[in-house]
């Protein structure tokens, strides 16, 4: 069965994540995989797929945060770009710079809102406070979170709506330039009116970045994803355009878990 | 893996509710095609004017399904073969309402030829009124048992039909050149004939529907019909 979609092109291959025979191991046990995927650069993926089928793991695959794990064995290649993101020359903070994460409970940090943004940068040492503040601003203004905090950057991020608490988790995601965004469940914990301004600025960050979002929710992933990955124990079932996944998807087992035949 | 029913009862049974009144509403259709064609051929009033009544039921179902659509549509967001079916039905409630009102035209015909002695003997308009009923049961017959390749069939069964007409029209072509006395009645059988091949026009309409809800294949304007119609300007469809 081939689950490997041809919807990269050349032109997409910036920001393109191409994954072979991953297979994630927690302890003895294959929690998923192997998996071939060609996620294409400058669009987005959703993961779908029941609770447990392997989504966030391959999600975390990508950028090496599995190996935050206790006990967490990788097999396979990732890469971004062609080149790889596993391997002993490779420095894992480095990829997590370019490809960057926002989860599902947005966890600002306990500083000012500038400093929020400002973190990634300093630590990779960027000093000059001209430069800094424009950074600053172009990733509050890339996530849609500028006109609503630019009067008031010193103030602690702690004070922020929860919608926007996650708009800075995905600024200081941006601040640091990656070329690729993984959200975890982005808008899980929102009200319908914050999530919608979330999908929108997913939407436009498909125009500058790669983004992969996991999400329990399946209208989410028809609204704003190009591309949907259905997961289902482990494996990977089914890959293809959003639009043809739901309206004809190939495999049954998609059938059944899109249109809410759970047995 | 998982089960073929909605894990939601509730959809599963307003799934079903539409299917069964879809089909209800098909077999009332059938009946008003069957029943137009009898008062013809018995130059029977009584039966015309009931079956121009019984149309009343066909346009009720068509505003009851249409609503019961929307519903679906607005609760549950249906996808995939949910939502083909769903989309399926909207449409093929309109034909089949078109071809009611198809049904009643011709017993308005009936109606007004009953009030003359018969032209001549029917054999070709009920031969078309058959071919038309069976295309009908079976396309409801290929909806129910999701069998793209027996509504496959059905379309090129439309061609029998537009032959016959042909036929029918060349016929009652010569009765009017011989006598103009002819021509009120013939022009009504023509309308009759006419009015028949639209019917199967329409239950080829409904056939690639059940093609698309069964493949998710979009078959539309994809067949040599199309270009019969182009070469031959008695069988433009409206």
């Amino acid at each position: 069965m081939n689950t490997q979609a041809a919807l990269a092109t050349d032109k997409e291959i910036l920001g393109s994540v191409r994954v072979q025979g991953l297979v994630v191991y927690y302890g003895d046990k294959r929690a998923l995989g192997p998996v071939d995927m060609m996620i294409p650069g400058k669009q987005v993926t959703a993961l779908i797929g029941p609770s447990g089928c392997g989504k966030s793991t391959f999600l975390r695959s990508l950028n090496r945060m599995n190996e935050m794990v206790i006990g967490c064995r990788v097999e396979g290649d990732v890469r971004l770009n062609d080149e790889p993101i596993y391997g002993s020359g490779v420095d894992a903070v480095a990829v997590r710079r370019r490809i960057g994460m926002v989860f599902q409970k947005s966890n600002p940090f306990p500083k000012s809102i500038f400093d929020n943004v400002a973190y990634g940068l300093r630590i990779g040492g960027l000093t000059d406070r001209s430069e800094l503040g424009g950074r600053v601003e172009q990733a509050l203004k890339h996530s849609a979170l500028w006109e609503e905090v630019k009067d008031r950057l010193h103030e602690s991020a702690l004070g922020l709506s929860g919608g926007q608490q996650q708009r800075l988790c995905i600024a200081r995601a941006l601040a640091v330039a990656p070329d690729v965004i993984l959200m975890d469940e982005p808008a899980s914990a929102l009200d319908p009116i914050a999530t919608a301004h979330i999908e929108e600025l997913i939407h436009e960050l498909a125009r500058d970045y790669t983004v992969v979002i996991v999400t329990h929710n399946m209208q989410q992933a028809a609204r704003v994803s190009h591309n949907t990955a259905f997961f289902y124990m482990g494996d990977l079932i089914e890959f293809d355009r959003t639009e043809s996944i739901f309206t004809k998807p190939k495999q049954p087992k998609t059938e059944d878990y899109i249109t809410g035949r759970f047995g | 893996m998982f089960g073929r029913e909605h894990t939601d009862r509730e959809y599963e049974h307003e799934l079903l509710q539409l299917r069964e009144q879809l089909l209800v509403m098909g077999s009332h259709v059938e009946s008003i095609i069957g029943d137009s064609i009898n008062a013809l051929l018995g130059r029977d009033t009584p039966l015309a004017e009931r079956t121009i009544a019984a149309d009343r039921t066909v346009n009720r179902m068509e505003v009851e399904l249409d609503g019961l659509c929307l519903q679906i549509l607005a609760r549950r967001q249906p996808v995939a073969s949910d939502l083909r079916f769903i989309t399926l039905v909207l449409k093929v409630v309109t034909d089949l309402e078109r071809i009611a009102d198809l049904g009643v035209n011709i017993c308005e015909r009936v109606l007004e030829l009953n009030a003359e002695p018969q032209l001549k003997p029917y054999v070709d308009i009920p031969r078309m009124g058959t071919e038309v009923q069976s295309m009908l049961r079976d396309v409801l017959d290929a909806f129910v048992a999701k069998d793209a390749d027996r509504a496959r069939k059905i379309i090129d069964r439309d061609q029998v039909v537009d032959a016959l007409y042909a036929q029918v029209f060349r016929e009652l072509l010569t009765f009017m050149m011989e006598s103009a006395h002819n021509v009120y009645r013939a022009t009504r059988l023509q309308s009759i004939a006419k009015y028949l091949e639209r019917m199967a026009d329409h239950t080829t309409n409904l056939a690639e529907m059940v093609i698309f809800m069964v493949d998710g294949e979009d078959v539309r304007h994809l067949t040599s019909r199309d270009d019969l119609e182009t070469s031959d300007p008695r069988h433009g469809r409206n």
